[in-house]
């Protein structure tokens, strides 16, 4: 019988929910790294038991773990990022030149084919790779030194490169997105870069349909259509069909399109969901109530998810890695919340359980679907 | 013999107790100790100390014998009863943040 694996990362340590193919009970295993905060960990498509943890501490630096039985037991690899030559500098908040520093890892991104390669997503911007199970890591400094590397500058939370989507067509292409300079895409393995944010309006730059400075939240897509793009941006939900190079905003009758999550239904490539949030300043939802809102049309035309989410006086936030689906023939849905609730649902959104309800702020949330 | 006391989150991430004790081959300085406690313990590798540069990372303080030593010299022997054992070498997360 199917089973569901939920890889939990939260501000104290990791949690792996584990259920059946109904999505009723579920095991809770954790916290796993207790104390640490555990930006992302994610599964390997080419195999599900090779997991994947960044693990992280403002004391204690940077520590990449990695499972190979599911998240049951873990090994420490290699937590060495160092940028490829000199890095240089970009701009700090206050416009100034800032020196290149390696931070932390946001986003870990396992191969669709290879279990042993696993990109990540690191702070100062940058993507690594590493081609043997997590124990050395290289950059692939194209993106780094892209000609307008010079001019980006953090977001709230860090120049972070956050999202990584690899296209299952084409091994060669990936996009990526950083806060706040905008999304990216190569043609070539990561060699090159081209800035793909034709069609982004960022009110509070400049210029607002500048080439980079967008504040990308999150970018997904379907495994069967990888031209079409969704991106949640600070604000704005944006549409592209040719792979990046012309977004259209979708935002439609959303009562907010400020947001972090996003993500699209397994089965139906039309179908999309996000978590409208109340504003930049605002970071819960608005009017106290948690809604999901789904799009059956690509965009444009949304209806709140409700059944099942407090609707009264919850004032909570959805992160951009803490939205997930599986794969069952009825599409589950997953987020996690900052007040530390997974909420789950198994018929594709319309009715909603928590999972659990009081782990530590939730940071990520990646689910398996295992045969 | 060398005891060292590690921060509660190091001592889950290295899997061991309060006390690691070590045994060096020559002379007793920070950085022989660290240079030991990375080897017998990988995963401590750049938790403590930049891998690169091997700079303490700035949230941890080394204390010994009621003193600090973080400002010492990576190379300055530790003091007697570190090395005789008596004392622990202390490795210490700063007190800040939850």
């Amino acid at each position: 019988m199917s089973k569901v694996r939920a890889l939990v990362g939260t501000r104290k340590g990791a949690f792996i929910l584990t259920s059946d193919g109904k999505r009723d009970k579920w095991d809770v295993s954790g916290p796993h790294f207790a104390g640490w905060e555990i930006y992302h960990l994610k599964g390997s498509p080419a195999d599900p038991n090779r997991v994947y943890a960044s693990q992280s501490s403002g004391w204690f630096g940077q520590v990449l773990q990695r499972s190979d039985d599911g998240g049951n037991t873990w090994e420490a690899m290699g937590n060495e990022f160092e940028y490829d030559g000199e890095p240089g500098t970009h701009k700090w908040y206050d416009g100034s030149p800032h020196p290149w520093k390696f931070a932390r890892v946001w986003h870990l991104e396992p191969s669709l084919t290879d279990p042993d390669t696993v990109y990540a997503g690191v702070e100062d911007a940058a993507l690594f790779r590493s081609k043997d199970g997590g124990k050395s890591w290289a950059e692939l400094p194209g993106l780094r030194t892209h000609a307008t590397a010079g001019s980006w500058q953090p977001g709230a939370g860090g120049l972070c490169l956050h999202t990584i989507v690899l296209d299952p067509t084409n091994d060669k292409r990936m996009v990526v997105a950083i806060s706040a300079a905008g999304a990216f895409r190569t043609e070539d393995g990561g060699a090159t870069w081209k800035a793909i944010n034709r069609g982004l309006r960022s009110v509070g730059i400049p210029d607002p349909d500048a080439e980079v400075g967008h504040c990308v939240h999150h970018i997904a897509m379907h495994r069967s259509r990888p031209n079409v793009l969704y991106m949640q941006k600070h604000w704005d939900v944006m549409r592209t069909d040719d792979s990046g190079d012309n977004w259209h905003e979708v935002s439609g009758n959303l009562p907010t399109d400020f947001g972090f999550a996003i993500d699209v239904h397994a089965h139906d490539p039309e179908t999309i969901y996000v978590v409208p949030i109340t504003s930049d300043s605002q970071h819960f939802v608005p009017d106290g109530k948690l809604r999901v809102y789904r799009s059956r049309t690509g965009g444009g035309e949304w209806e709140p998810l409700t059944k099942g989410l407090p609707q009264k006086d919850c004032y909570v936030n959805v992160l951009r890695d803490a939205m997930s689906i599986d794969s069952l023939d009825e599409c589950g849905v997953y987020f996690g919340t900052s007040g530390g609730q997974v909420y789950a649902s198994p018929d594709a959104g319309d009715s909603w359980k928590p999972i659990v309800r009081d782990l530590p702020a939730v940071l990520s949330v990646e689910v398996q679907t295992l045969a | 013999m060398i005891r060292v006391v590690l921060p509660a989150n190091l001592r889950t991430l290295a899997g061991v107790g309060s006390i690691v004790e070590l045994e060096l081959d020559g002379s007793a300085t920070q950085r022989t100790v660290l240079d030991a406690l990375e080897v017998r313990y990988p995963a401590l590798r750049g938790t403590i100390r930049d891998a690169g540069t091997k700079l303490r990372r700035p949230m941890l303080r080394f204390f010994a014998c009621e003193e600090d030593l973080s400002d010492a010299s990576p190379d300055d022997p530790l003091p007697e009863p570190v090395v005789a054992g008596t004392e622990p070498f202390l490795i210490v997360g700063a007190m800040a943040g939850g």
